[in-house]
């Protein structure tokens, strides 16, 4: 598998630099793309370090959708052939500080899921003339169901999952995979200052993402643990649900 | 970001090893002793979101294992400096890396040994970060081939409290890198570092162990070791009194150099974890003192031949991870002192005899020699001599009472104390045991950086004990 190549969106967040390293061990190609040219550079020169077969950057802001073609020609020009297409892009904002700032409120959607939505269809574009391959995306366990602690984060997620699930029907039968990946709370510079339970390591979540790829699964929740919290969280009923504070 | 309490509680799934509640992550040390509590905790994800001083002094933390308090700042802001842990360049024909000071021994080795490197001195742990290891300028079982850590560091990066970030090395801003090894962070961030590797063939020990009766017989077994042997440690019994007071086992290894095709092995990592603090009756004087009986009875022989792999060898307690929280809620000590070779074997003997009169257990007693390769660390502890190291529980007001006594009769023979290990050491016998280094080191502290040890031991404020 040498040869073989993944494009991560986002790749300087804390997932995807997890996931980055685990393909850099295997010796793979990667296109690299964020909005921080400094960091793409460290972490370019550390996944060759850790045995990458050559990289490749591009600086973008991916809240940019005119730029969205452009880093779907470079990538193909690079790879070739694309194996993976990792989405990993994305931002937090705590609930109270949105909700009463439209613009703000906003920007969180256009980030997380209008960027997504349209990177996921044009990369699905280029996976189908190629027949093949993989494209996966980081969406949340927050999107399984709207809580007033942070329901604009779970609906851009919830957009992006349910987006993710039609795709995965429509590219079936060509033989390409499109994954959900759905972590919980994960130690990632995102979650900085934030007080919560359950937080996962970037190396687990990251192990997990990547057998998920390998085994061409649709859905991962990560830990795994989540996937049953999450099958209760979304059969209490409404009027209790309400009542809960989270 | 809030108020960090200094001691989190441990969320019971952890012996899953993957989960961890944010409060864990707060600042401590390895002993768990002081308590401390940051005032703000800054958790850069790159090199260059580390902050500039604000109000309050700053101090670099790494993963947290040094035991005392030199890796705390109580009321201060506290730097992590986990997330930086990218290699920056690898030149696998000279063994040459250059890395940010994040990353940890582990990571490292990860990279380096499936292409036949080694880190040239690692401590005890394989979890702690190349900025820590050259702040505290560690040594290994090898210090009498290759000295500390910070001879093999080519050059580093540091960025002092006001943002200017600079060059250090031999020949650049020497005397500035010389104040860094060993600076204990207390001349700004460690960005980055540069550091010569080892060249390894395979990575299996050749290992022998021998049984020695008493004090002296270790001395003079560690002697003779010393002279064929990379890598040379003893472990004592301490329990062990009278004509065999100091009996233990002499272990002393060499890398193979059978290219064997071992260095593409993958790491265990820890084999369980502690999941949450133990009874404090878990490591107390019976169960030390038969953990110790059974250990030396356990080799049968005089001499037994091994090989091993680099995992148990160097790093047999990283099998266990969280050790730290077996010694209970009231946390522990570890003492660490080197005294010159000629009052070398009387002033442990005394030492091991004030620990028992004082009724201080000590679960673990380890003894090496130190060579005569000199840091370029002005701060830096190794001297010619013999080096021990206890680890106990912080059973009572005795503990401080027994190593009190012990640092006065090391200091009486020019001896000194590690402070990477310490947590107690009493101002005015450290600046006495480092006065001409003190001199020499103070100049290139920078005032926007601190720490809870360097407080304590120069009196600028009081920290609760």
């Amino acid at each position: 598998m040498s040869s073989s190549s993944i494009v991560i969106i986002g790749a300087t967040s804390g997932i995807a630099q997890g996931v980055a390293r685990l393909y850099a061990v295997r010796g793979w190609k990667m296109f690299l793309v964020a909005r921080n040219a400094a960091a793409l550079e460290a972490m370019a020169s550390d996944l060759l370090a850790r045995g990458a077969s050559q990289t490749s950057l591009l600086v973008a802001d991916l809240g940019d959708v005119a730029r969205h073609d452009e880093i779907v020609r470079r990538a193909q020009q690079f790879c070739g052939t694309i194996g993976v297409v990792l989405i990993a892009h994305g931002i937090l904002r705590n609930q109270q500080e949105i909700d009463n700032d439209s613009d703000r409120m906003l920007e969180v959607f256009n980030v997380n899921a209008t960027s997504s939505i349209s990177l996921l269809q044009r990369f699905g574009i280029a996976l189908e003339a190629q027949h093949s391959g993989t494209l996966a995306i980081i969406s949340s366990v927050a999107g399984d169901r709207g809580r007033r602690s942070l329901y604009t984060y779970g609906a851009t997620k919830a957009a992006v999952s349910h987006f993710v699930a039609g795709l995965r029907g429509r590219y079936k039968p060509l033989g390409i995979n499109v994954l959900d990946i759905k972590p919980g709370p994960v130690d990632t510079p995102m979650m900085a200052g934030r007080t919560q339970a359950l937080v996962a390591s970037v190396d687990a979540v990251a192990r997990d993402i990547v057998r998920a790829i390998d085994r061409r699964k649709g859905v991962v929740y990560t830990p795994w643990f989540w996937r049953i919290i999450m099958r209760i969280v979304r059969m209490i009923p409404e009027p209790i649900f309400l009542k809960i504070k989270f | 970001m809030g108020r960090w309490r200094g001691r989190g509680r441990d969320c019971g799934c952890c012996y899953l090893g993957i989960l961890r509640t944010i409060m864990q992550q707060t600042p401590t040390s390895w002993g768990r002793y002081p308590e401390s509590l940051a005032d703000r905790v800054v958790d850069p994800a790159w090199i260059t979101d580390v902050p500039v001083a604000g109000s309050s002094s700053m101090l670099a933390y790494g993963l947290g294992r040094s035991y005392g308090d030199v890796c705390l700042n109580n009321g201060g802001t506290v730097v992590r400096m986990h997330r930086c842990d990218r290699i920056l360049h690898f030149d696998s024909n000279a063994g040459i890396v250059r890395a940010e000071a994040g990353l940890s021994i582990a990571e490292l080795l990860r990279v380096c040994v499936p292409r036949g490197w080694f880190i040239p001195v690692t401590p005890g742990t394989r979890y702690v970060t190349l900025g820590g290891a050259v702040a505290n300028d560690v040594h290994g079982k090898n210090h009498h081939r290759v000295g500390t850590i910070g001879r093999h560091v080519r050059s580093l990066g540091l960025m002092r409290s006001n943002g200017t970030s600079m060059r250090c090395s031999a020949t650049e801003n020497g005397e500035l890198f010389a104040a860094t090894i060993a600076g204990m962070g207390l001349t700004g961030i460690i960005t980055w570092i540069e550091l010569s590797l080892l060249p390894i063939a395979s990575r299996r020990i050749e290992q022998e162990s021998i049984k020695a009766r008493s004090l002296g017989d270790l001395i003079r077994l560690t002697d003779e070791s010393d002279a064929d042997w990379d890598y040379t440690v003893s472990w004592i019994d301490v329990m062990s009194r009278g004509a065999s007071l100091g009996r233990g086992l002499v272990l002393r290894g060499r890398f193979s150099d059978q290219a064997d095709g071992t260095l593409v092995k993958g790491w265990k990592g820890p084999l369980l974890t502690v999941p949450f603090e133990a009874p404090s009756w878990l490591l107390s004087a019976p169960t030390i003192s038969l953990f110790n009986t059974v250990w030396y009875n356990r080799q049968l022989g005089r001499l037994s031949r091994t090989m091993l792999d680099v995992e148990p060898f160097f790093y047999p307690l990283d099998a266990v991870g969280q050790w730290n929280l077996l010694y209970g809620r009231r946390g522990m000590l570890q003492y660490q002192c080197v005294v010159p070779v000629n009052d070398g074997e009387q002033v442990m003997h005394k030492i091991l005899g004030h620990m028992q009169r004082g009724g201080v257990s000590s679960f673990l007693a380890v003894l090496k020699k130190f060579g005569r390769l000199e840091s370029p660390g002005i701060m830096s502890f190794p001297r010619p001599g013999l080096t021990l190291t206890l680890d106990m529980p912080i059973s009572g007001r005795d503990v401080f009472d027994a190593l009190d006594r012990c640092d006065e009769l090391v200091h009486s023979v020019g001896g000194r104390v590690y402070a990477a290990k310490d947590a107690r050491v009493r101002g005015e016998v450290f600046r006495a045991m480092y006065s001409s280094e003190i001199e020499r080191f103070m100049p290139w502290i920078d005032q926007g950086m601190s720490s809870s040890f360097w407080r304590r031991v120069m009196n600028q404020a009081t920290e609760s004990k």
